[in-house]
Order: C-alpha cells, then structure tokens, then sequence
C-alpha cells in the first residue's frame, strides 16, 4: 500500500513537473526566429556553464589537497591560453550580434501595405482604435496573416505593449509615438501585457488579441453600432475645436490649408526641413510655438489639456485624409 | 608557510583579549562614534549594512510570499509595489553599493598595502555618517508610508503621478550617493600614495585592483546620479518640466541619465567581488592566480567600458535602431573582460592544492552562478530577443544571478575568509558549509523559475498573474525560504563566534597576503613595523617564505 502511495506520489509528480509550462505560444510570422536565437543563445549558456562546472569539480578532485602542507608547482602565465579565451568568445559574440542585430532590424520594419492600429495608454487600460471606426478597450481584434502596424502613445506615464505570443515590445511613452507590426499566424487568443511599471494596477493593465479568419474579421469591423471611420470623427471634431476657422481648404483662413501636408517636407521658419508626418502634426497641435512656418503668425493657440491623445489621433486621421496634391499656402 | 611564520608572531600564544588590538585598544560607545580606525569604521559599515540587507530581505520575503496565488496571497497591489520598490531602493543603494568596499575594502585596503590606516581617516569616518543619513531618509520614507516607483525612479510616474514619499527617498539615495564618493576618493588616494616599500602596481592583490577600478566609477559615476535625482526632486516639486513633455520635456532623458551612473553601478556591485574571488581561489589552491596581468586590467577596461552602455536598458522606449546597434555591440564588449576573469580563476585551480573550507565553497558557487548571470545578459544585449524578454522576469532573474548569486555570494566568501582576522575568532565550519550549500539549492530554486517565467512573457513588477504562470511562481517562493534560512544562519555562528569561537591565529589559511603577517585582530596600528615586499603577490610557491 505504501509503496502504491510513493508510486502515485511519483507520478503525480512527474505529472506536475511535466506540466511545468517552459515555451511560450508561438503565433507571429517573427516568433520563431525569434525563438531560434532564444536557443542558440541557451546552447551558449549551457555550453559554457557546464563545461566550467564540470572542470570545476573535475579539478576539485583531480588537485583536492592530500596532506596540509602540499606545497604545488608554480604556473607561469600562459600567453596563447589567455588570447584563445579572449578571442574565442570575442568571435562568438560577434556572431551572436550580427544574428541578433539582423533579426531585430527586419523585425522592425513594418511592410507598406500594414493596416494602421492606434493604441493609447491610460493608467490602467488600453484603448485602441481602429482606422475604420471601431474602438475598444484592453481587447484588439486582427485579421490573421496580415500585417497590422500599431502606433502608440500614452496619456500619462510611460507604459509598455507586450504581445508575448508575438514576441513584441514597445513602450508607450507620453509625447511621442513608437510603433510596432506584427502579422499573426495563428486564429486564436493572446495576452497583452503592460511591461513597463506605471502605478498601483499595473498588473491590471492587461488584454487579449483575438486573431481572427478574414471573414471573421470583416464581420467583427461591420457588426455591432457602426461608427464613424477615425477620420470621420477627426472632421467632426476640426469643426467642434474650431480648427476650420483658421484652416480652410482654399487657403483662404489665416491659417494655412491642411490639403496635401501629410508626408511631405516642409521648411519651417527657423529654417529647418521637417518631414511631415504624425509626430509632427501632434506637436503643430499641442505645442503650436514649436512649429513656426513662414509667412504666417504665430497665431495657433495651443490645444494642450483640452484634447485627450485619442482626439489628437483622430485629428491626424482626419489631416492625413485630405489627400496628397499640391499644397496651396502663402508664399513659397 | 603557516608553520614556519607562526614561531615569529609572538602574538601567538597569548590569547587575543590579553594583546591590545583595536577592538579592546579603547571601551564605550563614544570611542566607536569618534573613531578614525579604518577597522572600526568597516565594523560600523558592517553592521549597518546587515541591517539594511536583512530589512531588504524582509520585503523580499513578503514579496514571495504574495506571489504564491496568482490574485495575491498577502497584500493589495498598491502595498506590493511599494515592497518591491522598498527592496530594490535598499538592497542596491544602502547594500550592494557599499557592501565590499565599505566593510571589506575598509578594512583591507590599508591592511594589504602595509599601511597604518586609509589616507584621510576623518574623511572615512565622515562617509560613514553620510550614510547613516542618507538610510535614515530612506527609512523614513519606509516608515511614513514607503514609496512605489520602483527603484528605477522612471518619470513621469515618480515626478508626477505617485503620492508616496518619493522625495524623502530619492533624498536617501542622494545623500548616501556622497559617502560613496568619500570612500572612492580615499581609496584611490591610500592606494597610489600609502604603499608599503616594495609593493609596487603589479604586486599589489587583485583585491586592490579591483577597489581601485570600483572606485573610479564610484567618483565619475555617482555624481551623475545626485544630479538626476536632484532634478527628479525639483521637478516634482516646482514641476520644471524638464521630464514633462506637456512642457517641452523628456521622460525618455531621465532614464537616460539614471542608466548612466547606474549601469556602471552594477560594476561597483560586482568589481569588488571579483577583487573577493581572487584572493579566495588562489589561497584556498595555493597557487599564484592565473594571468595576472590579464585579471587586473580587465577590471579597468570593465569599468571604462561600463559607461558606454547604458542605453541596453532602453532598447524598447523607441530608441533609434542604429542607437540600439551601437549600445548593443558595446554591451557584448563589456561582457569579454568578465568571461576573461572566468576563465583564469578556473585555470588558477589547475594543479593546485585545493580545499574546500567555507569560504572556497562560497567562491565556487560565485563562478558558476556569476557564470550564469553573465551569459544570460548575453539574451539581453541581444537586440531581437531583448525585445521580447525586457521587462520581464527573465531580467528580474538575470541582474539576480550576478547581483545575489555573484556579489552576495562572493561577499559572504570575503566576511567567512576574513573574518578570522577581524574578530580573531573561527566560526564553526561544518555550520559555515552547510550554509552555504542551502544558500546555492535556495538560491538556484528561486530564480531558476524565473528565467522561464520571462522567457513565458511574465512581466515583472506584478502583483496579481494569469493562472499559468502559478507553478513556476510557487518553486521561486519556495526556493525563496530556503534561502531566506541560508542567510540566517550565518548571522547567527558568527555572532556566536565572537565570543566562543576558537582563537584563530593570525593566518588560519595559510595565506599570503599582508594582512595576514599581522596579529588577528590587528593592533590598531595594523603593523608593528611597516613590512618591505620583496615577492609578487600570491607567492604560494616560494615554500614557507613571506613577503615580508
Ligand atoms: C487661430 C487660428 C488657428 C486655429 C484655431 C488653429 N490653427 Fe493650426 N495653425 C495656425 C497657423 C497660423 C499655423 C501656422 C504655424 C504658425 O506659424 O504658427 C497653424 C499650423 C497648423 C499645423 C501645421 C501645418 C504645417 O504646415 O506644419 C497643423 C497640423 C494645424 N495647425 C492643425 C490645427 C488643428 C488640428 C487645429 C484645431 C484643433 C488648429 N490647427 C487650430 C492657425 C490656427
Ligand atoms: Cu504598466
Ligand atoms: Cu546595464
């Protein structure tokens, strides 16, 4: 009886350790080259630990002390020992960095066609927004196989979007926009984490992305109250703020036209060139005296506090809108 | 050499409380308050310290403890985060810091060198009370109420958006900051002016080599990091907005200035544990230290390459690529010299005469598990799998295992080997190795999980945690009480080797370095006469002679 007790005690046991969870999902294109430098990396350390382990113990016995006052011969510096392990490990960092470096650079590179997803963060929640229209909170709803690209910000502190399961980071700094793309290869559910200490519910600031079959996916974007696209909601909201009084499409307002400012260059009056692109249209409307064009006062008033980043993010879908063509401003 | 040198200490048979040494050279509390004996004074940092690290502990404890249910066992989050700031800001700041060099260096330092004391001993005495200060901030800010920013201090959560006694710590931290600059300049002083005759740079102990590199970081580094708190503290109180976007600011540029001082402050925690392993591995195989050179400047270039790395720590706050590239290749730079030490320390071992008294089996457990640490941060200065490991518990087990598996592990190696000259006193050694053997299972146990939980994609600073994430959790707790019993022990045979311990004689091991030409405990002079070194240090083959 006892020993049928220790037998199920063992495999009970054994039952429990093999259920020790040791590797994450692995559902993005990136995951498992990712993945792959993980256990190369591991190979290293395990290599290395053991082997020194090892001639640790091995010397330990091999030249234990056998009477007290054993009295071993002197070693003279070795020169070819000392640049082997100085120049072995010195290549295989080299290897490493350049494995690594390549991997981080292609994964940082969102492709062209990736659709846009906005996330801001708030002590302690997510809120992401879709260029279509829809919004929610601590949930993202993707297409699988498709690139999605996320431009964040926070509203507060310094927080950070952490897809595990993709293998993805980035914190959202206050102030600035960073991003990050990713394109799911499995239909399922995946955590998002915040990883970047902010406060009292931290470990609360957490989420899921559900990863959806296309079909699944275009039902979810049209079901539910249809709202209005981003950029609709930044038109409305170029009106409510009185941004149209200053800023006609004719340029005729005091401000200049808007028509055709996204993504191109432009001189300021301090004579630098700026590419005109999201955090610069952020800062024109928070801190209007940071962007100063020629040929026109420094009359915009700043919307600081009275527009929350998630207005400011529908403002620049609006902006971006209005097209490409030729600019009419004062001047040239 | 033991058995030839004991015959001409006449100190010898005489038990220690009959010789006048600096613990009975004067009585009462004042005369420990007002001393400028660098001994005392490291008895003083001594036990401030141990106090400080086991009040660290405690809040470690309770940390482990909630975190074995995943909704939280113990306390609510916002008193969670509080504890593992507590921890952080005391174990780093008011431990680690000063740990080896205010406690063993103090001591030491002069001992090794043959000189009578440090090169201002008021200055020394000073720091201490600088520090006292600066702790006695900080445990106010535990007392009314603690702090929760973490020990990192990232704005704008700690400049603007915590209520808790940010200030009063971050005042701690900067007044403890001056101490450390005291010790650092004494120390770099003592050494290029107070050497005894003979003892040129390439004699000297790694040990010194090592306080000296430590203290250059101590003078360039801590400097930075006064600065940045102090604009911490003038932002959150006159709201400057130098932090503050909203204003024009930057909270990106706070951790830029954080990483500056406290990157190369990991190696002000861990340089002078190499310095610790040195003497240990070569007294306890009785060989001279393989590569000396080699050893010896690597601490100098680790500690020259140290400041050009901060940026590792900020490879995901949309830091520039190229920037991450540069921050990354010099990280793997940096990691060279330490493999470099590893390396020799093995091969000092390679035909030698070794034993396995205490204070050797702390010194083996400090390679592999330093070992271990290094190569993990490899993970980490590794751009692409950094960005799914930051932040996580892959990063709270990576800094543990250099920090508590290295230094810890290489100070308690340092106090066990010296304690024998400090107190005069043996410790009981069966207890002594014991000990140390709960503390690497402990040790191992509780953050051998955690790699696994950041590589699953667990953030750290959680107080609550998906179900999934329990089992490994659980070990890491478990493992967290036996080492919390592994370092209790020792408090208590040493304590109790003060008074019943055998009388150790001035040179139990058999070592050769200064110190230990000398009476244990020392006379408060340290030397009779100022010994004159004729041999290289670690001289263990040149049978029974000294270096004297
Ligand atoms: C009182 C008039 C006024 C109002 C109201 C105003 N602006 Fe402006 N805006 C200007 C002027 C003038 C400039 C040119 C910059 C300068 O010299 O200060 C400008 C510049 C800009 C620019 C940068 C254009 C460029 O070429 O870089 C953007 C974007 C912009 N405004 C958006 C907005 C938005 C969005 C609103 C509403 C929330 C708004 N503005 C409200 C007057 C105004
Ligand atoms: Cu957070
Ligand atoms: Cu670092």
């Amino acid at each position: 009886m006892l020993t049928g007790l220790m037998q199920s005690g063992f495999t009970n046991m054994a039952a429990a350790v093999a259920a020790i969870p040791i590797h994450p999902t692995s559902a993005s294109t990136i995951s498992d080259s990712v993945d792959h430098l993980y256990y190369f990396l591991t190979a290293i350390t395990l290599f290395f630990t053991f082997g020194i382990f090892t001639t640790i113990f091995y010397f330990m016995v091999r030249f234990r002390r056998r009477s007290p006052d054993e009295q071993p011969a002197d070693t003279k510096t070795h020169m070819a020992l000392e640049l082997t392990w100085t120049i072995v490990p010195t290549l295989i960092t080299v290897v490493i960095f350049v494995w690594a470096s390549s991997l981080y650079f292609e994964n940082s590179r969102p492709p062209e066609a990736a659709t846009e997803v906005f996330v801001v963060g708030k002590q302690w929640m997510w809120h992401i927004q879709h260029p279509e229209g829809p919004r929610e909170i601590n949930e993202l709803h993707v297409p699988v196989n498709a690139p999605i690209k996320i431009t964040m910000t926070s509203d507060d502190v310094i927080h950070d979007f952490y897809i595990p399961a993709f293998r993805v980071k980035k914190d959202a700094v206050p102030g600035r926009y960073t991003s990050i793309w990713f394109q799911a290869t499995k239909i399922g559910t995946y955590h998002i984490f915040c990883a970047q200490y902010c406060g009292a519910d931290h470990a609360e600031m957490i989420g899921w992305v559900y990863v959806m079959s296309p079909t699944d996916y275009a039902a979810w974007l049209s079901g539910g109250a249809r709202s209005e696209s981003m950029a609709q909601t930044g038109e409305r909201l170029f009106t409510q703020f009185g941004c149209i009084t200053c800023h006609v499409a004719d340029n005729t307002g005091r401000g200049p036209s808007l028509v055709g400012l996204y993504g191109k260059p432009e001189k300021l009056r301090n004579g630098d060139m700026k590419l005109v692109d999201e955090a610069l249209i952020r800062q024109a409307i928070v801190t209007p005296n940071s962007i100063i064009l020629p040929n026109y006062p420094p009359i915009m008033p700043t919307f600081q506090g009275q527009i929350n980043e998630e207005q400011v993010l529908q403002l620049i879908a609006y902006v971006k809108s209005l097209g490409t063509e030729e600019r009419k401003t004062n001047g040239k | 050499m033991s058995t030839t040198v004991i015959p001409e200490l006449p100190g010898q048979e005489i038990p220690a409380e009959s010789r006048v040494n600096y613990l009975n050279a004067s009585y009462g509390v004042k005369s420990w308050l007002l001393t400028t004996d660098h001994k005392r004074i490291a008895l003083l940092y001594l036990g401030s310290i141990t106090l400080m690290f086991f009040v660290g502990g405690f809040f470690a404890v309770l940390m482990r403890l909630h975190l074995i249910e995943p909704q939280g066992a113990l306390v609510a989050p916002e008193t969670y985060n509080k504890l593992f700031t507590m921890h952080g800001v005391i174990m780093v700041f008011f431990f680690l810091v000063p740990s080896i060099p205010a406690t063993l260096g103090n001591f030491l330092v002069p001992m090794m060198i043959g000189a009578r004391d440090l090169a201002f001993p008021r200055l020394n005495l000073l720091s201490w009370y600088i520090y006292i200060i600066g702790a006695a901030f900080t445990l106010y800010a535990v007392i009314s109420g603690g702090v929760d920013t973490g020990w990192t201090f990232y704005t704008p959560y700690s400049s603007t958006f915590s209520h808790t006694s940010v200030i009063p710590t971050a005042l701690g931290v900067f007044i403890t900051g001056f101490s450390s600059i005291l010790t650092g300049l004494n120390f770099v002083v003592t050494i290029h002016k107070m050497r005894a005759p003979g003892l040129t740079w390439f004699r000297l102990p790694l040990f010194i080599w090592a306080m000296y590199a430590t203290s250059i970081i101590f003078i360039l580094g801590t400097p930075v990091i006064a600065i940045t708190l102090f604009l911490l503290g003038l932002e959150r109180l006159l709201h400057i907005g130098i932090f503050d976007p909203a204003i024009g600011g930057d909270p990106i540029l706070f951790q830029h200035m954080f990483w500056f001082y406290s990157h190369p402050a990991v190696y002000i925690m861990i340089l002078p544990g190499m310095g610790v392993m040195s003497e240990l591995i070569t007294c306890f195989s009785r060989k001279r230290i393989f590569g000396y050179t080699f050893v010896a400047f690597s601490s100098l270039a680790i500690a020259i390459i140290s400041f050009l790395v901060w940026g590792h720590h900020m490879f995901v706050t949309g830091q520039s690529i190229y920037a991450g590239l540069i921050f990354s290749v010099l990280s793997f730079l940096v990691a060279i010299p330490s493999a470099v030490k590893v390396f020799n320390w093995t091969a000092t071992l390679y035909k030698g005469s070794i034993s396995y008294d205490a204070p050797m089996l702390y010194a083996l457990g400090f390679i592999g598990l330093f070992t271990m640490g290094g190569l993990t941060g490899l993970f980490l200065a590794s751009l692409a799998t950094d960005v799914h490991l930051n932040g996580t518990y892959f990063i709270v087990a990576h800094f543990h295992y250099i920090m508590v598996g290295g230094a810890v592990m290489a100070y308690l190696g340092g106090i066990h080997f010296w304690w024998p000259k400090i107190t005069g006193r043996m410790y009981p050694d069966g207890w002594a190795r014991f000990a140390a053997l709960v503390i690497f299972v402990g040790f191992n146990l509780t953050f051998f999980p955690q790699f696994v939980l950041g590589y699953l994609g667990m953030p750290r600073r959680y107080a609550v945690y998906p179900t999934e994430f329990q089992v490994l959790n659980v070990m890491s707790s478990a493992g967290a009480s036996i080492l919390g019993i592994g370092y209790l022990i020792p408090l208590i045979y040493l304590l109790w080797s003060i008074r019943y311990g055998p009388i150790a004689g001035p040179n139990p091991w058999g070592a050769k370095g200064l110190e230990w030409e000398t009476p244990s405990p020392p006379p408060t002079e340290n030397f009779e006469e100022i010994p004159v070194v004729t041999a290289d240090a670690y001289d263990y083959a040149n049978v029974g002679g000294s270096r004297v």
